[in-house]
């Protein structure tokens, strides 16, 4: 397929603090490709150069091979699904459909039949007198993608668009999203800060921390294969921990040697160690490789959060089966089991849960508790 | 009872600002000298229809020329940054803080035929132009006067403009030109509307600049009703008769305008 948008080697700056530096990206034409990362990783900026609002003090942005860097945004065959909406107060919901079509002066009969598919697309059909202010958040949601959807965008670009909505909603607009993507075929450019989104949208996931890309890959790529510490305890939950390579396929934490499935480091490199929650089975003391004690364990539902202490170190590990705090349990590591990845400037940052606490899981997400303005300027 | 104690200030001001001032102008305006009723003041007003239409014809072309430089220096005020708009919009205001009187006197030793900007004129060689005493004059003074009142509505109804309706507008395919008549235009016509009654009012009613930049020869209403009531004729019932009239004037060119506002909003309203 072709790479219907190609940013070559971005920089971008604001107040001389640098927001995004060195980034390349070729999205794919039909892909549905998501900028995955924190506040302020520089995921909107990226967004807003594609569409045109920012200037990149290097690099060139192509739009099916042809510069577009010094094209204005109203020329930019591309569309955006603003963040909380931006519909326009004085227009009704088909007006505010009809926009686009009404500046290029399209034909009355087709803008209307435009008006009336879209809004069918987006399950707004009987909605066409309404005010916009009268619509809950979920409809205006509809009416700004059926808005950027009516123009025929070649690319449309979302930036957090189910951001303000509640879960439930946003569960449900995931997949419609997804699914209007397949139908209509076009190539989505979604930013976001939720790795669960991301996850089970895209076809692509960009992962994002600094102004710099540090994954590119599907979901399963992304979530099984980290490239580093950041990704890997971004996407998901991850115990990282320190090791050596001794030699292909063979590793050593805690002082005893795993057999795993990497290879290409060098003889006793120092690596990262990622091993996911769900991944370990727990098994009697005298059965496990590695023998630790409950520390403390919440009900998540689905299955049961249980941290485990193994000599200082304290590991998340998600059961389905109950193990009382203070009991004494052993693991075993199955060699698909075990992930090692290159030492980065993020190792030692994440991957241990001695301080781990529902409280602190919410600290440690930027966007939990601040109001809706304060996460966007953070993000720009 | 809670609600009658704090309604009475507002009762108390109403009766000794607005229900006795009215009172006693209805008083005059319906009764002759010697205080027994009549219509003739009304009738007497005949006389004065040309002056009043003059007046709002140059309230209305000075209405109109506030709007034309307001709109834009209230747009550029408002897309700047929070700090800057703090200083021009003072800046804006500062000469309003200036004694009004001053402010029109200063006007006029410019506009003189002998005035600065003449001089200026016949230093570089150009033929000097004849200023003071026009209509032109007395429309610059009122329009200098009244800018401000322009200015503030406009702009407080343009911060509230989301720069993201701006930005989703260029996303749909506007340009400058499109932007400004599609988004811009009809979510500020709530402050055209407020800044129009703010201006268009007092420029009707408006006097002292007529005398000042005018010389006096075209009175305005405003200088007609200040001539009866102070000038040597002394006829506070024609005054007040006048004066009457120039407010039922006012209520209905605002209620026009309230209704011009509205009928938009309301239309969306019955359509839901």
């Amino acid at each position: 397929m072709e790479d219907i948008i190609k940013l070559q080697d971005i920089a971008v700056s604001f107040d001389g603090e640098p927001v995004l530096e060195g980034l390349n990206l070729n999205i794919k034409d039909g892909e549905f490709v998501t900028l995955l990362g924190p506040s302020g990783c520089g995921k909107t900026t990226t967004l807003r150069i594609i569409g045109g609002f920012v200037t990149p003090d290097r690099g060139d942005v192509f739009f099916h091979g042809r510069r577009i860097n010094d094209i204005p945004p109203h020329k930019r065959a591309l569309n955006t699904v603003f963040q909380r909406y931006a519909l326009f107060p004085h227009l009704n919901v088909y007006e505010n459909v009809a926009f686009g079509m009404r500046v290029q002066k399209k034909k009355k009969a087709e803008i209307d039949e435009t008006v009336h598919r879209m809004l069918s697309l987006v399950n707004l059909k009987g909605f066409e007198k309404r005010a916009v202010s009268t619509l809950s958040g979920g409809q205006q949601q509809r009416v700004a993608i059926a808005r950027a959807l009516a123009n025929n965008p070649g690319v449309l670009l979302l930036d957090e668009p189910l951001s303000a909505l509640d879960l439930k909603l946003r569960k449900d607009m995931q997949v419609e999203l997804k699914n209007i993507q397949k139908s209509l075929g076009i190539t989505f450019v979604y930013v976001t800060h939720d790795q669960e989104e991301a996850l089970s949208m895209s076809d692509t996931v960009v992962v994002m921390d600094g102004g710099r890309i540090q994954q590119i890959g599907s979901p399963q790529d992304i979530y099984n294969e980290p490239q580093n510490a950041f990704v890997a305890d971004f996407i998901g939950e991850s115990n990282i921990l320190d090791g050596v390579m001794h030699e292909d396929y063979l590793v050593e934490f805690f002082g005893r040697k795993f057999k795993c499935l990497d290879s290409g480091f060098a003889p006793m490199e120092p690596v990262d160690v990622v091993i996911r929650p769900e991944d370990i089975d727990i098994v009697a003391p005298e059965k496990g490789n590695l023998v630790g004690t409950v520390t403390e364990v919440t009900f998540k539902g689905v299955h049961f959060e249980t941290i485990v202490d193994f000599k200082g170190f304290k590991w998340l590990i998600q059961t389905t089966d109950y193990y009382a705090p203070d009991s004494v349990i052993g693991i075993v590591l199955n060699p698909e089991d075990i992930h090692i990845m290159k030492k980065s400037e993020y190792s030692g940052m994440f991957g241990d849960y001695s301080s781990y606490s529902e409280e602190f899981e919410e600290l440690a997400d930027p966007n939990a508790g601040l109001s809706e303005e304060t996460a966007e300027e953070d993000d720009r | 009872m809670k609600s009658k104690s704090t309604a009475a200030p507002f009762g108390l001001w109403m009766l000794l600002f607005t229900v006795v001032p009215l009172a006693m102008v209805l008083w005059f305006a319906f009764t002759d000298e010697n205080g027994a009723f009549t219509l003739a003041n009304l009738f007497a007003v005949k006389d004065f229809i040309p002056t009043f239409w003059k007046s709002i014809w140059m309230g209305a072309v000075s209405t109109f020329l506030c709007l034309v430089l307001a709109y834009p220096l209230a747009y550029s005020i408002s897309r700047t940054s929070a700090r800057a708009q703090t200083v021009m919009v003072m800046l804006v205001m500062l000469p309003m803080w200036m004694n009004f009187l001053l402010r029109t006197y200063a006007w006029m030793s410019l506009l003189e035929d002998k005035g600065l900007i003449n001089q200026l004129l016949t230093a570089i060689g150009l033929q000097p132009v004849h200023m003071i005493n026009t209509d032109g004059a007395v429309i610059l003074g009122m329009v200098y006067n009244f800018l401000p009142y322009m200015v503030i509505p406009l702009y407080s109804v343009m911060i509230k403009i989301d720069n993201r309706l701006i930005e989703a507008a260029q996303d749909l395919g506007c340009s400058g030109a499109h932007i400004f008549r599609r988004v811009v235009l009809p979510l500020s016509k709530p402050g055209i509307v407020s800044g129009i009654t703010m201006t268009f009012v007092p420029a009707v009613s408006t006097f002292v600049i007529t005398k000042l930049l005018g010389g006096g020869k075209d009175m305005l209403i405003g200088d007609v009703i200040e001539l009866l009531f102070m000038g040597s004729s002394k006829n506070y019932n024609v005054g007040a008769m006048l004066s009457l009239l120039l407010m039922v004037l006012m209520v209905v060119c605002m209620t026009a305008m309230r209704f011009v506002d509205n009928q938009e909003d309301e239309m969306e309203g019955l359509m839901v």
